[in-house]
């Protein structure tokens, strides 16, 4: 994991003293709201319908179990004793005070981290896939070219000031992306060439909120050592012509649309002709030395486990089950990848409690080389555990409540704040996830109905990217009420789509039952082995308006 | 008469002014003092100012600086509007215009100038600035500096900090 130098430590002091005056500016007046709104928003403050928020970065996840004790102090200290892990692999604190918010800054720049570019119309935290670097299929560690990308975009001078939030996420599998890419104003897929040589094909203008978009490719091939070039061409561009005079049309996917890609493809290619050989064209060395911090930990050569493995599934009906759903292969044999759930019914999706945040530390020491990560489901991966140790750790983590074997199942479910917590929100979303889940509690026919993604965003801005789920769920206000419009059919994989309205809207209570429904159409439906996306795909969305309109 | 700050923090008075872009019909306006005038209008006119040499333009953060490629260092002082702070198409404009037209003469930000944004725009390539009114002008020689130094290769230097950690 990426360690600071003291070129980092020097910045990221010195961004703690520089929010510090601009706070203590904003308080004594010398600062309008209006001047001190992106100011603050650049510092991950948003200031709430309850309190002040605290967005914190986790750049592309990686958590080490020091930063997690750091954090569950801060929340103590200054919030409510517990945070919230967002859908950008982030985390949030929902209760800070204005005046302590440097404070916080302070102490989290003692653990080398910040809340940088959280928010605002600037470059955000780059996400990438929960399983870099220990997964077999991949081209290559996405990591360190994730913390490239942070360096270059880290107040960045030309760029602090877009029309509009700007945010880039890296996937390196070749089968499977768990970053979204393609809902990302820039997704960078990585790949060889082939020449056998490294790059990234570039998608650009993809994001969800209210125009949801799959980003087009405007470049099949990056090479590695162009990649900040060609960012910076793609921002330029993206800084001088994008829309500013409308909030709603600034995002970069406006601009896409609008030049159509090959008009803003080729735009963005007569601005990089000029500047692809500038010093900020990446070097092997400095490659290397980004690829130095990711190495590999200290593999131990373990006990073949499988008779003990089999025996223990066999024995114990809910290992069986957690390791069939939340426990994936990795690239040493030896080895797992665990992924603790966050999704226990009653608990709102991604909450973690002062004490969890502790836990989770103790379980990286303990399990994992120190270090977890975040991911943009908002469960935490422990993606190093020895399989001599996965039922030790399964007998640990049962009780804390991170077990809940329903990884990438309905129950899983990814969902805002919505109107428990966000001044924005149309309705609440929380409540619906929970419904949800109490109507799917039985484990054997959530297995049944195998891998769906249900999202649930409070509002248009779809925080919980309900246009992605395979089942998304929209809070509308109808008049002052509260009310749920379902889509079918999106996907933000590789087969990326944007899901479908069904039909009208939906009262709170009704969504158990009209989720059940919707199942119920698949279970009918489907021919063996079919996943709810794919048996949607070959019906299409009409059974489905029929059961539930009927 | 307004004070100019530069990029080493120090204050100067200082008496060029912009001139605004006249009204449609009605024609542009020189004063006897250094006058900045509307880029295109410099240009169209360009002959007319040959016997002074304290003419120089402004450009607005929605006018390409690429319309001034290869007379730029024909201008003593080239001002980039910034309409509303938030506006940041005037960062692109500055390093359009020194890095890709080799601008080297004063370039100046104007408008809504706050402190805030005065170490962006010195990394951009600004070397005067002129803070809007009600802004403290004392503070601003910390403000251009809260950071010794940054991640990226920009107008004021060649060396992101990966080529400065590599050598
Ligand atoms: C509670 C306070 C929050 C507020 C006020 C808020 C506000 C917003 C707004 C206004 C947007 C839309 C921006 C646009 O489309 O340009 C947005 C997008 C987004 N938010 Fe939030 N948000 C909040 C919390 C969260 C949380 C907790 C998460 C994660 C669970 C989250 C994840 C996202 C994501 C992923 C997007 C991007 C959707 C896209 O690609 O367009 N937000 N948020
Ligand atoms: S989707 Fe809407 S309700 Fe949910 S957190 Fe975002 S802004 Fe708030």
């Amino acid at each position: 994991m990426y360690v600071y130098d003291e070129h980092d430590r020097q910045m990221a002091a010195e961004r703690v003293a520089q929010f510090r005056d601009q706070t203590e500016r904003a308080l004594a007046g010398e600062l309008s709201e209006d001047e001190f709104l992106p100011l603050r928003l650049q510092n991950g403050l948003y200031v709430q319908r309850l309190a002040p928020m605290l967005r914190i970065a986790v750049p592309y996840g990686m958590l080490r179990s020091a930063q997690l004790r750091r954090l569950a102090r801060i929340t103590r200290d200054y919030d409510k004793g517990y945070a919230h892990f967002t859908t950008r692999q982030n985390v949030q604190l929902n209760w800070p005070e204005i005046e302590d918010v440097p404070d916080i800054l302070a102490e989290l720049a003692e653990v080398e981290m910040h809340a940088n570019q959280t928010s605002g119309n600037c470059i955000r935290n780059t996400t990438t896939d929960q399983f870099s670097g220990v997964q077999a299929d991949e081209i290559t560690d996405p990591r360190p070219y994730c913390e490239i990308i942070r360096q270059w975009s880290t107040f960045h001078p030309e760029f602090a000031f877009l029309p509009r939030k700007f945010k880039v996420a890296v996937n390196a599998s070749e089968q499977s992306d768990r970053a979204a890419i393609q809902v990302h104003d820039i997704g960078l897929q990585m790949l060889r060439n082939d020449q056998g040589e490294l790059g990234f094909r570039v998608h650009v203008g993809g994001g969800l909120g209210r125009t949801p978009m799959v980003g087009p490719v405007i470049r099949d091939f990056l090479p590695e050592l162009d990649l900040l070039t060609y960012l910076e061409a793609v921002l330029r561009v993206y800084n001088r012509y994008g829309r500013r005079d409308n909030k709603f049309k600034a995002r970069i996917k406006i601009l896409v649309k609008a030049l159509t890609p090959e008009g803003f493809a080729a735009k963005v290619e007569e601005e990089w002709s000029h500047i692809k050989d500038s010093p900020t064209r990446l070097t092997r060395e400095a490659i290397d030395q980004f690829k130095g911090y990711f190495t590999e930990p200290d593999y131990q050569q373990v006990p073949d486990v499988k008779d003990v493995l089999a025996t223990q599934r066999f024995e114990n009906r809910e290992f069986d089950q957690w390791i069939g759903h939340n426990v994936d292969t990795h690239k040493n044999p030896g080895y797992a990848i665990v992924t603790l759930t966050m999704k226990k019914t009653g608990t709102p999706p991604g909450d973690v409690s002062d004490r969890q945040l502790e836990q989770i530390a103790d379980l990286a020491d303990q399990y994992s080389f120190g270090e977890v990560r975040v991911t943009h489901q908002q469960n935490v991966v422990l993606a190093d555990v020895r399989k001599d140790q996965l039922f030790e750790l399964w007998q640990a983590i049962t009780p804390m409540d991170f077990a809940t074997a329903n990884l990438n199942t309905l129950t899983d479910v990814i969902c805002c704040p919505g109107g428990d917590y966000c001044a924005l929100a149309n309705a609440k979303s929380i409540p619906v996830a929970e419904s949800i889940q109490r109507q799917f509690d039985d484990m054997d026919y959530l297995y049944d109905i195998g891998n769906i993604d249900l999202n649930i965003s409070g509002c248009m801005n779809a925080c919980g990217h309900h246009h992605v789920g395979n089942i998304g769920v929209l809070g509308v206000d109808k008049k002052g009420q509260e009310f749920y419009q379902i889509s079918l059919g999106g996907s933000s994989h590789h087969d990326a789509a944007i899901g479908k309205i069904l039909g009208p809207s939906f009262a709170r209570e009704d969504m158990p039952e009209v989720m059940q429904k919707i199942i119920n159409v698949y279970v009918d439906n489907r021919t063996e082995e079919e996943p709810f996306l794919d048996t949607y795909r070959r019906i299409g969305i009409e059974p489905f308006k029929e059961r539930v309109y009927a | 008469m307004p004070d100019v700050i530069t990029s080493d923090g120090s204050i100067r008075p200082d008496d060029w002014v912009v001139v605004p872009r006249p009204a449609d019909g009605e024609s542009l306006d020189i004063p006897e003092q250094p006058a900045l005038i509307p880029a295109d209008l410099w240009l169209a006119g360009k002959e007319h100012f040959e016997d002074r040499d304290d003419i120089g333009v402004w450009l607005d953060s929605h006018e390409e600086p690429e319309i001034l490629a290869g007379v730029v260092n024909e201008l003593p002082v080239i001002a980039v509007n910034f309409p509303k702070f938030s506006d940041g198409r005037g960062y692109s404009i500055a390093r359009l215009l020194r890095e890709r037209l080799s601008y080297r003469n004063e370039l100046r930000a104007v408008g809504d100038v706050l402190l805030d944004q005065l170490q962006f725009m010195k990394r951009c390539g600004f070397d005067t600035y002129v803070l809007r009114a009600d802004k403290d002008i004392n503070k601003a020689a910390r403000c251009l500096n809260f950071f010794t130094q940054g991640y990226q290769a920009a107008t004021d230097t060649d060396e992101p900090l990966f080529r400065r950690r590599a050598s």
